[in-house]
């Protein structure tokens, strides 16, 4: 009994003072081996008699635990040590920049764009297109603007021939034409894309963005069109309220006609809308003119409805504070980086149209 | 249009005030553009002080003053008066004024080495006074607080400038406004004075008006006035030519513009002296000539409508006079022309000849044929009145009568077109105030449409007619109604928007550019296209539609380097141009991107972008947008703008010939050729037009869901091939030996050189081996491996690295 009261005395100091775990590692084999001193002494129990073996077992098994417990705690504790320092070496800057991030953007005439589709949608709109490249019968006469209407002067027009025949677009309006060309009453579509005029200036660029509306059934009358200019200006600039005046007007291809323009006022340098007593034009509108129906094979006895034209890249600058039209197209970094829109940033109405 | 209130009032009786009478104008859609005072050249003239007066540096008798114009600005003048002074308040003209005495326009100058901005005026210079010894020496009391205001009130009247649209030739006389604002309750339209002018004689100058096909006048008017002394216009003339914006000429010339602006009744005044013979109104042929009154000589082509005498074409009827026949202080018999031109010929003749005059303006958008005799009395009376002289009875030749528009109203059609209703008796009384003559048939309106308004021809004239005159605030808001017809996008329109967003969110700024170019870019991407010029361009380096996305990327990619900017990516989604018909376009994106990766990286290693940068980003957004990437297939063939051994293209599967996008470098020439300056250039394009759109929906097109319990395995394979052959084709042949085990091929290491033969390289693959029935045992796996040697080996030649 001493023998082995001695051995683990011995054995408990020596792990007392060991913090290297292959050392432990000898001492738990030194121990418990096949060769092991706890091992033999085990083996030794069966020489010796049965009073005798009953304590000695005991003891054996208490001293046995004693020891394995002591390994185990020893093992895990210079473990938790290494792994300790092990941790402490790794540390690293979290403060060093991440690796490079491309932050992309969507251009703010698309997201205006995606804004406005996604108000009409609401009401029912669908979309439509048509070429960039229209001929002089789409564009203008069809729309009751024949060659000697001085009317024409008002569009600056592109032309890709001497004969005039073929031209840029100088109004989505030509869509209006196409749509109801090749399909049949009730119509409800907006229609937005580029279009052209040859003038240049501050505030005018030979390309720019209009979005089209037609809206034809066989009651639709002027209470209707105010009724969803109304509805989309408001959803448009996020306002509960907005000022809004119905002005006469003319367009050959609507009749009667009218421009509306949006009350605003000026604040600490910026533009304010829905407010104030000043007003900005920002769409022209009517009822599609009997003619212009005749000409696409529409019956005006029939049907009626109404159709608008509203510029985008105008709309875009009120809402988000761009200056400079021009700016628009030229593909300078700092400010696309600056005015565009993030990609994930799809207007829709579940989500809010703007962040 | 321009006009003063003063003048409104001679037309129309009422109390209304100026700014009511303004709203009214654009509530009715004659949009007021400004109402302001005309400017007048002493508006520049300002109340200043100076602050210092010290001796020139150069000259004893000049003075250098510091002189506070107001608004916080001091600004140094060279003046040689002698009373300037510290604490003198005066006048001060700024440059660009234009002094009244000598009328010279002041510029910034040196004098005697110090520049001098402006000047310090004196009372003769202003002609105030002919005191010219000193600068004006304003009292402190009155002027001390007004220092930077205009030194001379503008006492002119305000002037009401309206937006006249074309279908309103009538409101471009005062009168004509004064008939709109009283049919919408602005007072009364005052009735014309009879005339009681006395006629002497006949007008003795014979007229013809040919009968041609091409014939532009219908009818003539005209009347002599002999004796007259052409003198300078009296004051209240000059000031409503000059209300205008316009310059007094004489007498004559001031009474027909007056009386154009006043009727919306163009005339022309010949020197009756100068008329050989008669008047002939007939059809130009190509080659004759004149001299018109702004002093450029047209050449004439066939079937122009000129008023000529036996020598010669006199002018172009209803758009210019010429000098021939022109009347001047010294004219003593007057020919006075009051006649009809049909729009179409004057709009044609102007537009050939590029001539703009406000006569031209009215007559295209059409005058009131019966206001031929009211305009030759009119300014007879005031040619007499101012000029004196005799008149001759009124001549009128005509070729044709004019017809009455009549038009049959359903009074229904207003509610029916502006969703609300107006009572007959007041619908009545707006036409009639309008100078509609009403009669009733029944339910029906029938109404005779004014000799004044050719825009009004149907009926819905007559709706917008009585809407605009009784208010568009009328008009009821209607709740918009969200029926919907059909989905808002079709296939393309959301492949649009996907694609747009995805290409965007691989970090590339999205821009918009011209769809017009510069030829000389164009063509070194156009390919075959054929070239489509622009006729008129707004400059010579935006000169043909794009035939190709990218000329403008490139161009402003290469601005934006050239603004300093290294690592660069730009995309546009937009038209390409394959021909000059409506409809031969494309929807193309174009992307590009220039310089490296991780550059300034502090872990990374940084590198040029390549091909394999653009050619993730591509197939990346593709599958993004629904294209199915197993499908998909490469090929080495891309445009000439890309660099021929680094670039591809991209089919949605097997079977498609054309590629939908095409990815790589961009030629070395191009780089060259347009001195662009960046380290590495990859440019991708994607075509939606060529996109082929599923034909199942994604609600039905997922397949059942399956996945195995079995053990997987991975074998690496390295293979040595010929250079050329294709790593596609050889994932192809690999997953060809058994679709169904094998789940996936990868390439993971393709080298040359070292070890490896002179045109061949090594490609190492990892194939996964997937079994769905069984576990495969060491004796299957084996079977496969040296199925999947053997095949690459017999069917590319490849040989198996040991």
């Amino acid at each position: 009994m001493s023998d082995i009261k001695k051995i683990k005395d011995y054995y408990i100091d020596k792990l007392n003072t060991e913090n290297n775990i292959e050392k432990v590692n000898n001492i738990k084999s030194e121990l418990f081996g096949k060769n092991g001193i706890i091992s033999n002494e085990f083996k030794k129990l069966g020489s010796i008699s049965v009073e005798e073996r009953k304590k000695l077992a005991s003891d054996l098994n208490n001293i046995k635990d004693e020891l394995q417990n002591k390994i185990s705690i020893k093992i895990q504790e210079i473990e938790t040590k290494e792994i300790n320092l092990k941790l402490e070496k790794e540390k690293i800057d979290v403060t060093l920049p991440e690796r490079n991030i491309e932050i992309g953007k969507i251009h703010p005439v698309s997201q205006v764009i995606d804004e406005i589709s996604s108000i009409f949608s609401e009401i029912g709109f669908s979309v439509e297109e048509g070429p960039d490249v229209e001929n002089e019968y789409n564009n203008f006469t069809a729309l009751n603007t024949p060659d000697n209407h001085p009317a024409r002067d008002m569009h600056d027009t592109f032309y890709l021939d001497n004969n005039k025949e073929l031209l840029l677009r100088t109004h989505t309006s030509p869509v209006q034409v196409r749509t109801m060309l090749k399909g049949k009453p009730p119509f409800k579509i907006i229609a937005p894309g580029r279009t052209y005029r040859s003038d240049s200036d501050q505030t005018h660029a030979p390309m720019f963005h209009q979005v089209e509306g037609l809206h034809i059934d066989k009651n639709i009358n002027m209470g209707h069109l105010k009724g969803c200019l109304n509805y989309f200006i408001k959803e448009f600039f996020e306002v509960d309220k907005i000022k809004m005046r119905f002005r006469p007007s003319h367009f050959p291809f609507t009749e009667p006609s009218a421009e509306v323009d949006i009350g605003y006022e000026i604040k600490n340098g910026k533009i304010v809308i829905g407010e104030g007593n000043k007003w900005l034009e920002i769409l022209g509108c009517g009822m599609v003119h009997p003619n212009v129906l005749k000409n696409v094979k529409v019956n005006p006895s029939k049907y009626q409805g109404y159709a608008f034209g509203i510029g985008i890249d105008r709309l875009g600058m009120l809402k988000y504070g761009i200056n400079d039209l021009r700016a628009f197209f030229e593909t300078d970094y700092r400010w696309l980086s600056h005015f565009g829109f993030d990609p994930l940033d799809v207007p829709s109405n579940y989500r809010g149209l703007s962040r | 249009m321009k006009f003063t209130v003063d003048w409104l009032k001679n037309h129309l009786d009422t109390k209304f005030n100026n700014n009511q009478i303004i709203d009214k104008l654009t509530n009715i859609g004659l949009e007021v553009e400004s109402f302001e005072s005309s400017t007048s050249e002493l508006d520049t003239f300002i109340v200043a002080k100076i602050i210092n007066a010290k001796t020139h540096p150069n000259a004893d008798r000049l003075k250098l003053c510091d002189v506070d114009i107001g608004g916080d600005k001091t600004i140094e003048v060279v003046c040689g008066a002698p009373n300037a002074k510290n604490g003198l308040l005066t006048v001060y003209a700024p440059p660009g004024s234009i002094i009244p005495k000598n009328q010279m326009k002041l510029s910034v100058s040196k004098i005697r080495g110090v520049t001098s901005y402006g000047m310090l005026c004196s009372e003769s210079e202003l002609q105030l006074s002919n005191e010219s010894d000193g600068i004006i020496e304003l009292k402190d009391n009155k002027y001390a607080n007004k220092i930077g205001e205009k030194y001379f009130k503008n006492t002119s009247e305000k002037v009401i400038d309206l937006s006249i649209t074309p279908n309103r030739p009538d409101c471009l006389g005062v009168r004509g406004i004064a008939r709109d604002l009283s049919a919408a309750g602005v007072g009364k339209l005052k009735i014309n004075k009879k005339s009681n002018l006395k006629y002497k004689g006949n007008q003795n100058i014979n007229v013809t008006i040919k009968k041609e096909k091409a014939q532009g006048c219908t009818i003539f008017g005209s009347c002599l006035i002999k004796g007259v002394t052409n003198i300078e216009s009296p004051k209240w003339l000059k000031d409503k030519i000059l209300s205008l914006g316009q310059k007094p000429i004489s007498a004559i010339v001031d009474i027909t513009n007056y009386v154009m602006f006043d009727l919306n009744r163009p005339l022309h005044a010949y020197n009756a002296d100068k008329i050989d013979n008669e008047i002939i109104v007939r059809s130009s042929s190509k080659g004759e000539s004149f001299e018109a009154l702004d002093n450029k000589k047209y050449i004439l082509e066939n079937d122009m409508c000129v008023i000529s005498d036996r020598s010669g074409v006199l002018g172009l009827g209803g758009i210019i006079g010429g000098t021939r026949s022109g009347t001047e202080y010294s004219t003593k018999n007057i020919l006075l022309e009051s006649a009809y031109f049909l729009p179409r010929s004057i709009r044609k003749t102007s537009k050939q000849l590029n001539i703009d005059t406000d006569a031209k303006f009215r007559f295209e958008r059409g005058i009131d044929p019966l206001s031929i005799e009211e305009g030759l009395i009119k300014a007879s009376e005031l040619i007499k009145q101012i000029c004196g002289g005799e008149i001759s009875n009124l001549d009128v030749k005509k070729i044709e009568n004019y017809k009455k528009t009549i038009i049959n109203f359903d009074p229904f059609l207003f509610e029916k077109t502006t969703g609300f209703n107006v009572e007959n008796k007041e619908l009545i009384k707006i036409l009639e105030k309008l100078g509609f003559n009403v009669s009733k048939n029944k339910k029906i309106l029938k109404l005779v449409v004014p000799s004044w308004r050719p825009d009004i021809t149907q009926s819905i004239d007559i709706v917008e007619e009585v809407v605009r005159i009784k208010g568009y605030e009328h008009i009821n808001t209607s709740e918009p109604v969200k029926t919907r017809l059909k989905p808002t996008l079709n296939y393309y329109q959301k492949l649009f928007h996907f694609l747009q967003r995805s290409v965007a969110s691989k970090g590339y700024l999205e821009t918009v550019t011209w769809s017009f170019t510069d030829s000389k870019i164009n063509q070194l991407f156009k390919e075959n296209d054929e070239e489509i010029p622009i006729v008129n361009p707004i400059s010579s380096d935006l000169n043909v539609l794009r035939n190709s996305i990218f000329p403008n990327l490139i161009f402003y990619l290469k601005k934006n380097l050239d603004r300093g900017f290294k690592d660069i990516s730009l995309f546009e989604i937009g038209p390409a141009f394959k021909g000059k018909n409506p409809g031969d376009q494309l929807t193309v994106i174009g992307a590009v991107r220039a310089g490296k990766v991780s550059r300034l990286s502090w872990n990374d290693k940084e590198r040029i972008v390549d091909t394999f940068d653009v050619k993730k980003d591509v197939i990346q957004s593709l599958c993004e947008a629904g294209i199915d990437k197993d499908d998909i297939v490469i090929d080495d063939k891309a445009p000439s703008y890309y660099h021929p051994g680094k670039s591809g293209g991209v089919h949605q599967n097997k079977n498609e010939k054309k590629a939908l996008a095409y990815f790589g470098e961009i030629h070395p020439n191009i780089i060259k050729k347009l001195d662009i300056k960046t380290e590495g250039l990859v440019i991708f394009e994607i075509c939606l037009d060529y996109i082929k759109e599923s034909k199942q929906k994604i609600k039905d097109s997922k397949s059942e869901y399956k996945f195995s319990d079995f053990q997987k395995s991975e074998r690496d394979f390295a293979f040595i091939i010929n250079k050329n052959f294709k790593s596609q084709e050889l994932v192809d042949i690999i997953k060809s030996v058994d679709n169904k085990l094998i789940k996936s091929v990868r390439v993971f290491d393709v080298f040359e050189g070292e070890n490896i033969p002179e045109g061949k390289k090594s490609i190492a693959v990892n194939v996964t081996i997937q079994p769905e029935e069984k576990t495969l045992n060491e004796n299957d796996l084996d079977n496969i491996n040296k199925l999947i040697i053997s095949t690459v080996e017999s069917k590319s030649g490849a040989k198996i690295r040991s």
